[in-house]
């Protein structure tokens, strides 16, 4: 049963993903993205990330989206008569994706990964109690890390969309 | 080799091959991770690049839950949490950055961005 969901919610994120790079539409490819990332938290569901399942549709499809939608329309750019993509780009994207794709595939069948067997141990992926030990005894420093870049990408979201009258003034 | 011996034989393959294990996760990422590479140098819209690059930080995250799973330890998940927050910052911070651009150029297409040519 888990197997057959895992080639479901696989299936789904790769021809979403593809929708997002093939789509001519900024909009439509945003939409792709909000249902490739909703099959990626099926998948989290899949290896007993519940709570990682909740913040990637809550954080990604919700806020993330959201916002991307939201440029789309204040910026108002239907890319009009123009070619979202060149013939030489298709060839170049293609070549290095392809090249990639067969470094990390040769990775992983040549390098002889033993895939272990599950682990049999729960490691309790579900209990925010899991997750508040952790962070809260070794990840203490880059929680409080954490905490102050968001704070520093607030300010510098602040700054960067304020007008200033005369750019000599910040000179 | 007979039809009545490679059919069994070919569906065996296909079953081994449909059997979920770390390694399908770990496929499974590393296209996500390609497409996302593909669209990166193949679009010329800079909101769809960037959709791209999100893709790319997801495909990451599948793969360090998986190993997680498979491991037994709550490592790789507190890891994708950290991601999770900084991947919020950092698409605020790019939009505005985005936005910030087009007000001043009136364009967000990359082949129109070429000030720092020649």
């Amino acid at each position: 049963m888990s197997d057959t969901l895992f080639h479901l919610f696989a299936v789904l994120t790769v021809a979403c993903a593809l929708g997002v790079v093939l789509n001519k539409n900024a909009v439509a490819s945003a939409l792709c993205l909000l249902v490739c990332l909703t099959g990626i938290a099926g998948l989290f569901v899949l290896l007993d990330a519940f709570l990682l399942a909740v913040l990637t549709v809550f954080v990604y499809a919700g806020a993330v989206v959201a916002l991307f939608l939201f440029i789309i329309m204040l910026l108002d750019m239907q890319g009009g008569n123009r070619k979202p993509f060149t013939k030489s780009s298709i060839v170049a994207g293609a070549a290095a994706a392809g090249l990639l794709c067969t470094g990390l595939y040769s990775f992983l069948v040549r390098g002889h990964i033993e895939s272990p067997v599950l682990a049999t141990t729960k490691v309790g992926g579900s209990s925010l109690r899991a997750y508040a030990e952790l962070l809260f005894t070794t990840y203490l420093l880059p929680v409080q890390i954490v905490g102050f870049l968001l704070l520093i990408a607030m300010l510098g979201v602040i700054v960067l969309s304020k007008k200033f009258e005369n750019l000599e003034d910040i000179k | 080799m007979s039809p009545f011996v490679s059919l069994p034989l070919a569906l065996v393959c296909a079953a081994d091959f449909l059997r979920v294990d770390l390694n399908s996760y770990l496929y499974l990422s590393a296209l996500l991770f390609a497409i996302g590479f593909f669209g990166v140098l193949l679009r010329k819209n800079t909101l769809v690049i960037y959709m791209c690059l999100e893709l790319m930080l997801v495909a990451a995250t599948v793969a360090l839950v998986a190993f997680s799973r498979y491991n037994g330890t709550m490592d790789g998940n507190v890891f994708v949490f950290f991601i999770l927050t900084v991947a919020a910052a950092e698409v605020a911070v790019g939009l505005a950055i985005i936005v910030a651009l087009f007000r001043r150029r009136q364009t967000i297409q990359v082949e129109e961005l070429n000030a720092l040519k020649n």
